[in-house]
């Protein structure tokens, strides 16, 4: 097991309000480690809309999903938090010496004093296609990500989806593959126009199948897949299939936050409105995830939570000194931590 | 304003005004009818606004741009009528538009 990483808060999600209180705990000296299951930072902004404009961000007239996070980084970068991304955080658990402890998917580990939960509407996880009785499938045949090529050699291999993942491993799998068919339900690409070339030369070269459809049932038994039937402007046909791998983009899940021991209600985490802070003392929940009487999912309100339970945070973690409010407009100190003087 | 008529897979049928402006997800959202989840809200980011546009109208709702493409990979039963009704915006011209919920959002 690895030894832990000891700091003094952890963050549970990188959407814009679990980086806007890396600023905020930033201001009370607080050292942030920041951990999130997607491949980049921004939550729902980045993965959902980064093009769209957002015109209720006070002081900004629009600013786009992705234009908003790439200035919440310019803003926090003087505190150098550090980033944990591809990793789903799987247990909180609190530890007899007061201290909380984190571990992710990943297999990292984390010790810290403080917790911010800013799980927004949950994890990003890939989005289960609409095919009758897939679930009994899963993870013996079918599967949502490679975590081992190995489990793929020599198997009749279906891979369905437009997009990047779905090119990619049809291009990485297929050397190792029996057979390799990717299905995908009209013949324009999302994906990287190189690996579509490289695809089209493969199927051209009889070394893969390509089929214009849509999987509409999957055959087999005991969770083991042996056809999967494609519908296509010609009619059904079965293609031999003994591992299925879809691509079809990611939707959001509470998945693990509800394991922590939590009160939830509906789904959400029920918070003061002094602190922002859970059922359990220590740990704060602010943004999408959290609720309280006339909450709002707006990123301001989140902004706002993430303040307040910032200082919270610090005035628990140091009960005898005295927290003085300042603005960084006029304080030298926090100037100082800002990197301006 | 435009007549809309939504008719749901179980042949209910809901006859709605839309705005001018607004899109056919919308109308259907502020009249409440069954099985139009938009949990995107719009943003062309979810595919939960699914519906099947009536042949007849085809031609004047015009064909999906290519981010509405990409996104009705994710629905469920796509067919050569398929669009996400959140980027079908209602103007005069598609008074008495007929569309069809599907079975069911992804
Ligand atoms: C299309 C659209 C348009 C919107 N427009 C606006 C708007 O105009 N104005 C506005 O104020 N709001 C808008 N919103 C809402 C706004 O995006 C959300 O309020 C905001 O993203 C919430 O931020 P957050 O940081 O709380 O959570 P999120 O942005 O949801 O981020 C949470 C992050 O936590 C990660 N996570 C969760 N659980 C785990 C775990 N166990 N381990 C690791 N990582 C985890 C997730 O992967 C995710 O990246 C819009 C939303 C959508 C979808
Ligand atoms: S409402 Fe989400 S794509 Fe239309």
């Amino acid at each position: 097991m690895t030894t832990p990483i000891e700091t003094d808060v952890v963050i549970i999600g990188a959407g814009p309000v679990g980086l806007f209180a890396v600023f905020e705990l930033g201001l009370w000296d607080l050292k942030c480690h920041v951990i999130d299951i997607l491949d980049k930072v921004g939550g729902q902004c980045a993965e959902l809309y980064p093009e769209k404009p957002i015109y209720d961000i006070p002081g900004f007239a629009t600013v786009t999903g992705q234009g908003l996070v790439e200035n919440l980084m310019e803003q926090i970068a003087p505190f150098g938090a550090q980033f944990h991304l591809n990793q789903m955080v799987s247990k909180l658990e609190k530890k007899s010496d007061e201290r909380f402890l984190i571990e992710t998917d990943a297999g990292s580990r984390f010790l810290c004093h403080t917790v911010f939960i800013a799980a927004g509407g949950g994890s990003f996880q890939p989005k289960r296609p609409p095919i009758p009785g897939i679930e009994t499938f899963e993870n013996k045949s079918v599967f949502y990500s490679v975590r081992r090529m190995e489990d793929f050699r020599d198997h009749d291999i279906v891979i369905v989806g437009g997009g990047d993942s779905a090119l990619d491993w049809t291009l990485s799998l297929q050397p190792i593959a029996k057979s390799l068919t990717l299905i995908h339900r009209r013949d324009a690409f999302r994906g990287a126009q190189d690996s579509v070339n490289k695809m089209r030369a493969l199927v051209d070269a009889g070394h893969m199948n390509l089929k214009i459809g849509q999987v509409t049932e999957l055959i087999g038994s005991d969770g083991h897949l042996d056809m999967a039937t494609v519908k296509t402007a010609e009619g059904n046909e079965d293609v031999t299939c003994t591992r299925l791998l879809p691509f079809f983009g990611l939707t959001m899940k509470l998945g693990p936050v509800a394991d922590w021991g939590l009160n939830l209600n509906e789904n959400l985490i029920p918070v003061d409105t002094e602190k922002f802070q859970t059922s359990q003392p220590g740990v704060y929940a602010i943004g999408d995830i959290n609720t309280y009487p006339g909450k709002l999912k707006l990123i301001l309100s989140g902004f706002h939570e993430a303040a307040l339970a910032a200082h919270a945070a610090k005035k628990a973690a140091n009960p005898d000194e005295r927290v003085v409010f300042q603005y960084t407009t006029s304080s030298s100190s926090l100037q100082k931590k800002l990197g301006i003087i | 304003m435009a007549k809309i008529t939504f008719t749901t897979h179980d042949n209910q049928t809901f006859d709605v005004e839309g705005e001018d402006g607004a899109t056919v997800m919308e109308t259907a959202i502020k009249n409440a009818v069954p099985g139009i989840e938009a949990e995107c809200g719009g943003a062309c980011a979810c595919a939960t606004c699914h519906v099947y546009v009536a042949d007849a109208w085809m031609e004047k709702v015009g064909n999906p741009e290519p981010m509405e493409e990409d996104m009705l990979d994710f629905a469920y039963d796509v067919r050569p009528t398929s669009r996400l009704s959140c980027q079908i915006r209602i103007s005069a011209e598609l008074d008495g538009l007929a569309v069809t919920v599907p079975e069911r959002q992804g």
